[in-house]
């Protein structure tokens, strides 16, 4: 969910640059670009290229030795795939992460329609605003913290749901060993971290809407929901995707909610265990082949969404 | 007035209020949802190390004086440094990832070169790859190259953000017209001229929102930090907030851990509010017109 | 669009076979570790800098307080300069930098070498086996067996690899005791008295018997999951890996059993260690924790006060069940935590570690300091002798028991020659699977795999 940050997409202006003399300008591009790549290069490509070259030895440390590099081809991939527990993280990623976008989306609809909304006229909008954001700058070892005191098994959650007599005293629920709380947690703080993001997006978009529309709906007597569903959210659709999409890659990057949450072990029964998590097990263990292997499974997912991303741009442009 | 629209009007008026006590009070609910941790937070700086222990409070302890004595006295945690040094990493990331980011983002949005389509595209790849996937590779190599205990491993690689690039590739997309710099060509002005005194300016607010970003990120930043420096005046504010939790049970207090999150979210709080209005803005501006 | 992906790919992955044989290359040649030779060659003269790996201030502090020779203000010690290398334990970073250095260590300027190093019980055989070659042996480093004489033996057993070589010393004992609450002793057994609590705890069935009357009348036996752990697995019959084996000791499956059964019938507070569940039950129900020198006066003290003492709360009698506490040797010895100090292979600064050694491990006026400033026990048979027979040295907190008697005992019986280098990450990996049998969100065979799976994660070699 991360991921967010990035803003809406291209426009649809026409594309100017064919009919201008650039081509004399052109090796400005390059040096511009040049030390993004050139730094990239050097301290990015190389790590990860190792990284994926491992992931065809066996190799690791043990204790302080190393074992290996000895190739073995795709055995490490057929260790990965072998035991279906790759599928298992993957799901688990997914899961956590629906579990936390679904909330994030709904209340931004909701905030952003709410803010926009020229006759609710919400006072203190800026504050608001202001506000939703914030949880996003606490570090999230530090939030993890505090929800395992909150949500501990005799801690004030659970005091509250038995004040209220929704739970048995003698028989808390255990958020932090059941896979629903975890997942749930998660998820809730996943939600908790990012939505404030989506909603100045999805704002943005909803004031970009042509204002006559709402005007004319105004006449016809269309209520305030009707309106939202029939003009608001057709209208603002591409901005919705991108945040899906932008949301997807910042859930299969899931890594330090879950992983500082759980300590790391993904409990109960390895249910809360991400993808990223997986890798971090690895890497962990300095088993350069397996989280080699891990990495490449990662990586081959990551195109496959940029794909997808690029195909979602493209198609705004053709519109 | 005729008669049904009057009760439609009155009736439009009581659902107004009734959808106004909606929206307050959810607001007013995701307000507090938003600022309980930094309460909590701040609270349990102020409690002893048993009490935190023991549970949860909504109360402030006595032991706020204590805590920051004990946070600041010791010769092996130099907070004082530390923040300095979380600064300087941030400060310093912050200033050349969105620099060059622009740079690179500008460098793709203004001229047509061979190659153009491949780079943007290039990026948008490696923006969805993992940090953790190369970490441990860097580490080896800025280990082998002589580089513990230096900053330019924290902070010279932020200046390939492909997050931050495409920000700022989309915000120039949407505001920033290719005519401008064709003026500003016919003016006499030179490529990199044009960047730094008409580019940036027309970006500052998008550069504002990724400059906050990118200086939360690196200030919260621990792994890979900790894994490069161990020179107790280098180390930045996470590694101490580490040390302090590995510390021996002589010496173990919950009570400074939180004093000391709570003195490492503060600044970051200010800067915050303080560039609230071009974050809450800023995010927005890369915002399409329907 | 595809095509621009797909060379973008074989790109990749032609320059990464390139860059890899560059990789493997380089990393081939510091991939070996320190030459165990290193130390022979070392130069005859000192060098003018010590530098200490250590994850936090504790032996640094120790040394201010017990090396006279070291300058607080100005870090020396003579004319050697000591440089402390601090590098937490959370996410492993202590263990990694140390790796990373101590692999460096034949090629680091003489000044930048790793000199002496600290470690913990859990995981020292990584250090100080033959095979790993980085620590000396304290023989080597100019310990005698008459200056060690005093020690403990298990405290020497943990740093001797399997060539039967001590590559490691430490200045304290962790002996741990069964601690219980007086109140609910008199009220359940109708008596305090820890004499006659050791005879209705002194095997693990008697143990369990007191569990079910404890439970009778409300209270709980233990506060957690893992009280007991450390008690049965340091009394285990056999090590946890043989030949790349995993093997599930007896006494270990005995702690499932018994942990499974307790929280099915409510002996327990089913809290894990640390959690808050696991200390509110010194306030509450929990008859018993388990514990060392160090977990009484730095841990349980503090939970036991209902008012704190950063609220003003004193130390005393009244105070939540401050004072109501006594502690008996419980069913079997054990111990729990420990600073081992190894010298490096290669340092150059032999001597001055060498008397450093003595004088903060082998010195009994070092060791009566110690657990008269600190609490701590420390390693020295004749001093911690002295102290639990002095009728003075009674504890406050334990209605004036003196617990080093108790405490005494249990270090002479520890026995710890089944360690292995895999032990912290096993006995990590272990104990986190069966909670989730505990808690019955899986059976017995899931989390026997799920153990086996981390354990194959942190240790790719291990067979399960």
């Amino acid at each position: 969910m991360q991921a967010t940050t990035a803003p809406a997409e291209k426009t649809v202006e026409p594309r100017l640059k064919r009919n201008r003399k650039s081509i004399s300008y052109a090796k400005w591009g390059y040096y511009f670009i040049a030390p993004f790549f050139v730094v990239y290069a050097v301290f990015s490509l190389y790590p990860l290229l190792s990284t994926f070259y491992y992931s065809f030895f066996e190799y690791y440390r043990s204790g302080l030795k190393f074992i290996g590099p000895n190739f073995v081809g795709f055995e490490n991939f057929k260790t990965l795939f072998a035991n279906g527990d790759l599928v298992m993280y993957a799901k688990n990623t997914l899961i956590m992460w629906i579990l936390g976008f679904i909330p994030q989306i709904v209340f931004s609809l909701l905030l952003a329609a709410w803010f926009t909304d020229v006759r609710l006229h919400i006072r203190g909008s800026g504050f608001f605003k202001t506000v939703i954001y914030m949880p996003n700058i606490i570090m999230a070892s530090a939030f993890a913290m505090l929800f395992f005191t909150l949500f501990s098994d005799k801690g004030p959650i659970n005091d509250i749901f038995i004040s209220l007599g929704w739970m048995d005293a003698a028989r808390p629920y255990q958020w932090l060993a059941t896979t629903a709380g975890n997942r749930g947690l998660v998820a809730f703080m996943n939600f908790l971290m990012w939505y404030g993001n989506t909603t100045i997006m999805l704002m943005a978009a909803i004031m970009g809407v042509d204002p006559g529309l709402y005007e004319a709906a105004e006449i016809d007597g269309a209520s305030s929901t009707k309106q939202f569903f029939s003009i608001t959210l057709p209208l603002i659709r591409p901005i919705l995707l991108y945040v899906v999409v932008t949301s997807m890659i910042g859930g299969i990057q899931m890594f330090d909610v879950p992983q500082i949450l759980t300590n790391g072990k993904g409990l109960p029964d390895r249910t809360s265990m991400s993808l990223v998590m997986y890798l971090n097990n690895h890497l962990f263990s300095k088993n350069y082949g397996m989280a080699g292997a891990v990495s490449v499974v990662l990586f081959i997912i990551a195109a496959v969404l940029s794909f997808l991303v690029f195909r979602f741009n493209t198609r705004k442009e053709e519109r | 007035m005729s008669n049904t629209q009057a009760v439609r009007i009155r009736k439009g008026r009581s659902t107004l209020t009734l959808r106004r006590v909606i929206a307050y009070t959810v607001l007013i609910l995701l307000t507090l949802l938003s600022l309980f941790s930094f309460y909590v937070l701040f609270i349990n700086a102020t409690r002893g190390h048993y009490d935190i222990q023991k549970g949860f409070s909504f109360l402030p302890g006595r032991a706020l004086m204590a805590n920051l004595n004990n946070v600041m006295s010791s010769s092996e945690m130099p907070v004082l440094r530390g923040m300095l040094n979380s600064f300087i990493v941030a400060t310093g990331s912050a200033a050349l990832s969105v620099y060059f980011s622009t740079l690179t983002a500008y460098g793709i949005h203004a001229y047509q070169f061979k190659g153009n389509n491949a780079a943007f595209k290039f990026i948008l790849l490696i923006m969805m790859v993992p940090t953790q996937v190369s970490a441990l590779g860097f580490i080896s190599l800025m280990n082998n190259w002589g580089l513990r205990n230096s900053f330019i491993p924290l902070i010279v690689p932020t200046i390939a953000a492909p997050m931050t690039f495409f920000f700022m590739k989309q915000y120039m997309e949407s505001n920033l017209p290719l005519e401008i710099i064709e003026a500003a060509r016919i003016d006499g002005s030179g490529e990199f001229a044009t960047f730094n005194r008409i580019v940036l300016p027309m970006t500052k607010p998008a550069i504002a929102v990724q400059a906050i970003f990118t200086f939360v990120a690196n200030w919260n930043n621990y792994f890979i930090p900790s894994l490069l420096i161990d020179n107790k005046n280098m180390k930045t504010l996470p590694i101490l907030m580490a040390q302090l939790r590995s510390a021996d049970w002589l010496k173990f207090d919950l009570g400074q851990v939180y004093m000391l999150i709570a003195l490492a979210i503060l600044p970051v709080v200010i800067v915050y509010l303080c560039l609230s209005r071009f974050i809450v803005g800023g995010v927005a501006l890369g915002g399409v017109k329907g | 669009m595809k095509k621009a992906l797909a060379v973008l790919m074989a790109l990749a992955m032609a320059s990464s076979l390139l860059a890899g044989c560059g990789a493997s290359a380089s990393s081939a040649s510091t991939a070996a570790p320190a030459s165990s030779t290193a130390s022979s060659q070392a130069a005859p003269a000192e060098g003018k800098v010590l530098r200490v790996y250590c994850w936090n201030e504790e032996f640094k502090s120790r040394v201010e307080a017990y090396y006279p020779d070291y300058n607080k203000d100005t870090q020396m010690i003579g004319d050697t300069k000591v440089e402390w290398v601090i590098t937490p334990n959370e996410n492993n970073a202590y263990q990694n930098a140390l790796d990373e250095a101590l692999l460096k260590q034949s090629t680091a300027a003489d000044d930048q070498k790793v000199d002496l190093f600290l470690i913990e019980a859990d995981y020292a055989l990584k250090y100080t086996s033959a095979d790993a070659g980085v620590a000396m042996s304290v023989q080597d480093v100019g310990l005698t067996d008459a200056d060690m004489a005093d020690q403990f033996q298990y405290t020497r057993d943990v740093v001797t690899g399997e060539d039967g070589v001590q590559r490691g010393i430490s200045w304290q004992g962790c002996p741990g005791v069964m601690l219980y609450r007086r109140d609910i002793a008199k009220d359940v057994f109708g008596t305090d008295d820890p004499a006659e609590i050791q005879k209705l705890v002194s095997d693990w069935d008697k143990f369990d018997a007191a569990a079910e009357k404890l439970s009778a009348k409300g209270y709980k036996m233990l506060p957690g999951f893992d009280d007991t752990y450390r008690v049965f697995s340091n009394n285990v019959s056999a090590p946890w890996v043989t030949d790349n084996k995993i093997n599930v000791d007896p006494a270990i499956t005995q702690w499932v059993e018994q942990t499974k059964e307790y929280t099915d019938k409510g002996y327990n507070e089913k809290g894990n260690l640390w959690s808050s569940e696991w200390s509110k039950g010194a306030t509450d129900k929990a008859f018993c924790y388990f514990g060392p020198a160090w977990f009484i006066d730095y841990c349980l003290a503090g939970y036991t006060m209902e008012t704190s003492e950063a609220d003003g709360g004193k130390a005393e009698l009244g105070n939540g069940t401050y004072g109501e506490w006594a502690a008996c040797a419980g069913p079997q010895g054990y111990f729990w935590g420990g600073t081992w100090m190894c010298a490096a292979e290669g340092s150059d600064n032999t001597a001055l570690i060498a008397d450093m050694m003595k004088t903060m491990c082998c010195n009994a006026d070092t060791a009566t300091k110690l657990a008269k400033d600190v609490n701590e026990f420390a390693n020295n048979k004749t001093a911690m002798k002295a102290l639990a027979e002095d009728t003075s040295f009674g504890s406050n907190f334990l209605g004036g028991q003196n617990v080093y008697g108790a405490m005494y005992d249990s270090a002479e019986k520890i026995v710890m020659d089944k360690c292995t280098a895999y032990d912290q990450g096993l006995n990590e990996s272990f104990q986190t699977a069966y909670h989730d049998y505990f808690n019955g969100t899986v059976d017995k065979d899931t989390a026997y795999a799920n153990f086996i799976k981390t354990a194959q994660e942190k240790y790719p070699e291990l067979k399960g």
